[in-house]
């Protein structure tokens, strides 16, 4: 198989980074925000941006920050609000068979949600390549530290960007990543199950958990649907 | 523009609980459930993920973002991913501006 050229790949990768990247700056900047509040400086939530990369948990551990910080109970909070990236990261790398060694170590730590999601959107449909990864990996980590640096020196400017919807724009973009597999086999019984499990735990008890429920649930679903062909 | 210690150390203690997250996945051997049921879960990892991270946002909120979720999920249907999110971010926007 002729290996895909490698600014083709990278380009590509860098024009998929676009819509999230423009969809993260809002979360960014109030992200930036609430640390100015919590008296985070600038530059610890650039470091924290860069070393810990992982929306859902900063927003968490930032929600209960305190001075001098209870780095243990940090650590823990972002443990359990991360434990998703488990099964992202067995999941992708699978599709990591044209990485070295060294390119899957360097391209793990950058695995946020929406590098993870349109990662495996794309192996669906044609080899992942680490020129592809990088190239929508780099930007979008990028624009992440920078628009978290920023907001804490806008501060309360953007007060609820749910008023604008902007919450809704990753809603929009993981439904449309989650429809590119309808036609993969299992998909529905997947769909079904990960939505019930995940909505039920959610309303008895909300938090990460419902996250691992809807993923246990939806893969049991696929397994448990799965025809064994005359594969 | 400060670093002050304590924080240092919780940041690098958040981080290090991320980095173990992400790299787990390392610990799964290459050729575990290849074929046959467990291939098939490791094949729906991606829709039981974040079917999981966005349905209690449209199924257990108020009817204005379960709406707003209907109406993505028709664009998402037809529509490239640009207009789907416009027509999500709006549809939540004028929904809930709607229900006051």
């Amino acid at each position: 198989m002729p290996s895909p050229d490698l600014r083709t790949e990278f380009r590509a990768g860098f024009l998929t980074a676009v819509a999230p990247c423009l969809g993260v700056i809002p979360f960014a900047l109030l992200l930036g925000a609430l640390a100015a509040e919590k008296g985070v400086s600038t530059a610890e939530t650039a470091l924290m941006s860069a070393w810990v990369f992982a929306g859902s948990a900063q927003f968490a551990a930032l929600d209960t920050w305190k001075h001098p910080a209870p780095w243990l109970a940090l650590g823990l909070l972002v443990l359990v609000v991360n434990l998703r990236h488990v099964f992202m990261s067995a999941s992708v790398l699978r599709r990591m068979e044209r990485f070295s060694p060294i390119q899957r170590l360097l391209a793990l730590p950058l695995l946020a949600d929406e590098i993870w999601a349109f990662s495996e959107a794309r192996a669906a449909r044609q080899p992942l390549t680490p020129a592809f990864f990088f190239g929508l990996a780099v930007p979008f980590y990028l624009t992440w530290i920078l628009s978290c640096a920023v907001g804490t020196l806008l501060g309360a400017l953007l007060r609820d960007p749910r008023a604008y919807g902007f919450d809704f724009a990753f809603i929009a973009i993981f439904v449309f990543l989650i429809l590119g597999f309808r036609h993969k086999g299992g998909f529905v019984a997947t769909l079904v199950a990960s939505a019930a499990a995940a909505t039920v735990v959610h309303v008895v008890w909300p938090g990460p958990a419902s996250i691992i429920a809807g993923t246990l649930a939806g893969i049991l679903a696929a397994a448990a649907t799965h025809a064994e062909d005359a594969a | 523009m400060s670093l002050s210690p304590d924080a240092l150390i919780a940041i690098a203690a958040m981080a290090i609980a991320t980095l173990a997250t992400r790299l787990a996945g390392l610990f799964v051997p290459a050729n575990f459930a290849r074929t046959g049921r467990l291939a098939a879960a490791f094949a729906a990892m991606p829709v039981a993920v974040l079917t999981a991270l966005i349905a209690p946002a449209i199924l257990a909120s108020a009817w204005t973002d379960a709406a707003a979720g209907a109406v993505t999920i028709l664009a998402a249907w037809r529509l490239p991913l640009p207009a789907v999110v416009a027509i999500g971010a709006a549809a939540a926007a004028g929904l809930r501006a709607l229900a006051g």
